[in-house]
């Protein structure tokens, strides 16, 4: 029995598959054509579900934490009611404005949520299972990410909206200048791990999460990560490109139905991107609590799915992040910019000098 | 608090083209449109009476003349006073406004505007408020007909 | 009317008189930060706002002109549609004037309960204002939990009045029904709740730190602006003007009461916010000194079937949870007012808004808004 649950893993699928096709036909370009056509349906469904889920836990969260119930009628416990939502907005007439650029007004939604898929290329989900393994892993990410600020000037200048133009430019101020902070907290544990590939970076947590490992200036990168990320996809606190209160929706004003669809599916894609990526540089991946050397600690810890561990971890950041939308106030533009040029920008720069002193002097665990 | 009777004693030298009634709670000043400015400007800055409150501005239709009223009241002596501007043209009526004084006359005074129909003279904004725009006839006069108004 | 109201919103704005950089744009009368249907017209320059002006009327029912048509006892059931979230406060204003004009001397049970009801509207009216102001700066938590306590007091309201929002339960001589058996019990239980949860109050909102940055040095009105401007409630005593009429002109016996007036230097939003907070607690105080020592009694003076007044002209003003309202009626001796104007508290604060907002950035204007706290039918009457 011990066996059997140790073989059922993703790593084993896929490999067991690969052998099966490769079996069926010759190896070369039909063989990956097919592999690649497999992986990119798996994944989309994934995403699809993802997203759902995603959704349905947001209203939820949100309902018990303002001591009401979220939405429990549409299937069972409310589980059916992203799909009654989606169904809606797909069904809306996607009206495009008269003097709107149809070709950019077309193109934005689609520039992010590409990006927002691409960089799921990288993560590892469980041991040995992850679509592409780059060597500049976190390089890619943070490159591709920034990439869709592209697709939210492109929606907002195409609208020929007033409103959709002032959300798009604060927007595209937020993300350019949080991106910043986020890059830096990730090189801090790239020093650490001396690679930029993501997989080198999980095994060298074998010992203990970066989170532990490297104490204080780890902590540090972790939480400024965390605050940047959610600035950089357009969450509270730092939402005022959509807020409702302020002017109209921002730079998603003019869209509706299919197209709108399109920027909530990159909103939690991005979500749970950035979550992934917390979880992986700082809190492990898929690998399981080792502490050090305690043996018989760590192999207890094996014995709980490395596929397990990384969803947990992901979804446990994907709640605070949550948390933080249902419990502070939205900052105004120039305070949300204050914070990261006059405050976050600094500290993450005196964190790398202290990350670069420690990792040379081994000071770390 | 400054009783109204003393009030009316200080006043009577002082303000001589106005006449007084104390038949109400509070005294009750009234004055000719064309002196209205003046007065008001002796209740707001002499500092002994120092009436620095307007709380309440409006205008009455008495079908032969307008009465434009002032609620005036002392922060200091929590005194209150009434100063009444009698307009005798109903046509054209016209008085001098007291915005410069108040800023919140800006907007009192627009409301009285659009409901009787009484000109502010200087005042900075004078268009209607709460109407719209080519709105014909002063709703509140006594003498105003619609024909979308049903009688209950 | 002379055109309708889908051409007058729909009618375009000429921009093209303004200088180099400034555009002007409307917020509203749709919106759900403005409280209700306020048009404004916002002239920017980039971020900076260079000038509001307000656009009223869009909830004008010429309530001032009916009461001209309505007999003494009918006229107060209008009054709770203007400042709606002061219904009983409003109706109680309408009541004492009427009052004052026969010369009716009304019980001490009466008057006890009337001040119950009007200082239990009072907490309600600033719990939705507290829920609402988390709710424009954008946290939607609190709105959640105001309505907790809220609902509990429109509950109380119901029982006794018979309406959770326009209890039209003041008539001249006193108030219409005995209060409910429940009444006590359940009242005492809400103010211990509200006793108990305070702190969340103060914790959710004013603890937070995004929260200060976004009201502290926001909106400033000198203290001489605000009595320029007419300005009363907690908006005026915020900037340091002491204003509370149930402490300079008491009525109904809130001279026998202990509680303080509370005021603020700051003028600002921060300081807006921290007296509502504070005024808040006077209120649990007020209603925990009448609820064990209610009079017994009449809860209404013997008074005619139909009302007239003596020839002249009578003024009551009232604390509403937002102002002083006051209420000015001049009798010709007949069953209806000749005239009867309403002097509302929202209409003097917004006078005061373009002021406040001028040189700050829409999402400043926003804070103000929320912490003036306006309701507009109260403006347009």
């Amino acid at each position: 029995m011990k066996t059997l649950l140790s073989t059922i893993s993703f790593e084993n699928l896929a490999s067991s598959l690969d052998s099966y096709l490769s079996k069926l036909l010759p190896a070369g370009i039909a063989l990956l054509a097919v592999e690649m056509i497999i992986a990119g349906v798996c994944l989309l469904a994934f995403l699809v579900v993802l997203c759902f889920f995603l959704g349905y836990l947001e209203r939820k969260v949100a309902g018990h934490m303002q001591m009401r119930h979220g939405p429990n009628r549409v299937g069972p416990a409310g589980s059916m009611q992203i799909v009654a939502d989606t169904v809606k907005l797909l069904m809306k007439e996607g009206l495009t404005p008269n003097s709107a650029d149809k070709f950019l007004f077309n193109l934005g939604p689609m520039i992010v949520v590409a990006t927002s898929m691409m960089a799921i290329a990288p993560l590892a989900f469980a041991k040995n299972f992850q679509l592409w393994n780059i060597s500049i892993g976190v390089l890619y990410v943070s490159s591709i990410s920034s990439l869709a600020v592209i697709g939210i000037l492109v929606a907002g200048w195409s609208s020929y909206n007033k409103y959709s133009l002032l959300g798009a430019m604060r927007s595209g101020a937020q993300i350019v200048s949080y991106e910043l902070s986020v890059g830096l907290s990730l090189v801090a544990i790239v020093i650490f791990s001396g690679s930029l590939n993501l997989n080198d970076i999980v095994e060298s947590q074998s010992n203990g999460w970066w989170l532990f490992k490297g104490h204080l200036p780890a902590l540090i990168a972790f939480v400024i990560f965390i605050i940047a990320s959610t600035a950089e996809i357009n969450r509270a606190p730092f939402d005022l490109a959509e807020a409702e209160q302020e002017l109209t929706a921002g730079f998603h004003t003019e869209y509706a139905g299919m197209k709108f669809a399109m920027f909530l599916l990159a909103e939690y894609i991005n979500l749970f991107i950035v979550s992934a990526i917390a979880a992986t540089v700082f809190l492990g991946g898929w690998m399981p609590l080792h502490l050090g050397n305690w043996e018989v600690f760590n192999h207890i810890m094996d014995f709980i799915p490395s596929s397990l561990w990384f969803f947990g971890k992901t979804f446990g950041i994907i709640f605070v992040i949550m948390w933080f939308r249902w419990t502070f106030p939205r900052l105004r533009i120039d305070q949300l910019l204050n914070l990261e040029w006059k405050y976050l920008l600094p500290i993450s720069m005196v964190n790398i000098i202290a990350v670069t002193l420690i990792t040379i002097m081994h000071w770390h665990f | 608090m400054i009783e109204k009777e003393i009030l009316l004693e200080r006043l009577k030298e002082t303000l001589p083209g106005c006449s007084f009634d104390i038949s109400g709670e509070w005294l009750n000043i009234m004055v000719n449109a064309s002196e209205i400015k003046s007065v008001i400007n002796y209740l707001r800055y002499t500092p002994t009476l120092d009436f620095d409150g307007l709380f309440c501005l409006t205008a009455v239709d008495m079908k032969d003349h307008l009465l434009v009223v002032y609620h005036l009241l002392s922060r200091d002596s929590h005194t209150n006073v009434v100063v009444k501007a009698k307009i005798e043209d109903t046509v054209n009526p016209c008085i001098e406004t007291v915005s410069d004084i108040w800023k919140g006359a800006n907007l009192l005074e627009r409301e009285v505007f659009e409901m009787f129909g009484i000109n502010f003279n200087l005042h900075p904004n004078l268009k209607k408020l709460l109407l719209e725009e080519n709105w014909t006839g002063f709703p509140l006069r006594k003498n105003y007909v619609d024909d979308n108004m049903i009688e209950l | 009317m002379n055109y309708s109201i889908m051409e007058a919103i729909t009618e375009k704005i000429i921009t093209t008189d303004l200088p180099e950089g400034q555009f002007e744009i409307n917020m509203g009368p749709q919106h759900p930060s403005t409280h209700g249907v306020l048009h404004l017209k916002i002239r920017l320059e980039g971020e900076k706002i260079i000038h509001i002006e307000p656009v009223l009327g869009y909830i004008h029912r010429s309530i001032e002109k009916m009461c001209e048509k309505l007999s003494y006892r009918q006229f107060i059931l209008i009054t709770s549609r203007m400042d709606y979230l002061s219904a009983h406060i409003n109706n109680t204003a309408c009541a004492l004037v009427v009052e004052k004009g026969l010369g009716l001397e009304i019980p001490e049970r009466a008057k006890a309960i009337r001040i119950l009801m009007a200082e239990l509207t009072r907490l309600a009216s600033h719990q939705l204002w507290w829920g609402c102001t988390g709710l424009d700066l954008g946290a939607v938590s609190p709105f959640f939990f105001a309505f907790r306590e809220r609902e509990e007091i429109i509950t109380i309201m119901e029982e006794t009045c018979g309406a959770r929002l326009t209890q039209n339960y003041s008539v001249p001589g006193g108030v219409m029904y005995d209060l409910h058996p429940t009444f006590v019990g359940s009242v005492k239980k809400i103010i211990q709740q509200m006793k108990n949860n305070f702190h969340e109050y103060e914790e959710l909102l004013g603890g937070n730190i995004i929260f200060q940055e976004r009201t502290k040095g926001v909106g400033y009105l000198s203290k001489a602006d605000a009595i320029s401007f007419g300005c009363s409630g907690p908006m005026a005593r915020a900037s340091g003007v002491s204003c509370d009429v149930r402490k300079w002109f008491p009525y109904d016996g809130y001279e026998k009461l202990a509680f303080e007036e509370i005021l603020d230097e700051g003028g600002d939003c921060w300081a807006r916010y921290n007296v509502r907070l504070k005024e808040m607690k006077q209120s649990i105080a007020i209603i925990e000194q009448l609820i064990d020592n209610i009079p017994e009694g009449d809860f209404q003076a013997k008074t005619k079937n139909v009302l007239k007044l003596p020839k002249g002209e009578f003024y009551q003003r009232v604390e509403t949870a937002r102002g002083e309202l006051g209420v000015y009626i001049v009798s010709e001796g007949g069953t209806s007012p000749y005239r009867c104007k309403f002097r509302s508290p929202n209409f003097s604060n917004l006078s005061a808004i373009p002021e406040m907002a001028k040189g700050g950035k829409i999402g400043d204007l926003v804070a103000i808004m929320a912490t003036v706290d306006l309701v507009i039918p109260d403006i347009d009457r």
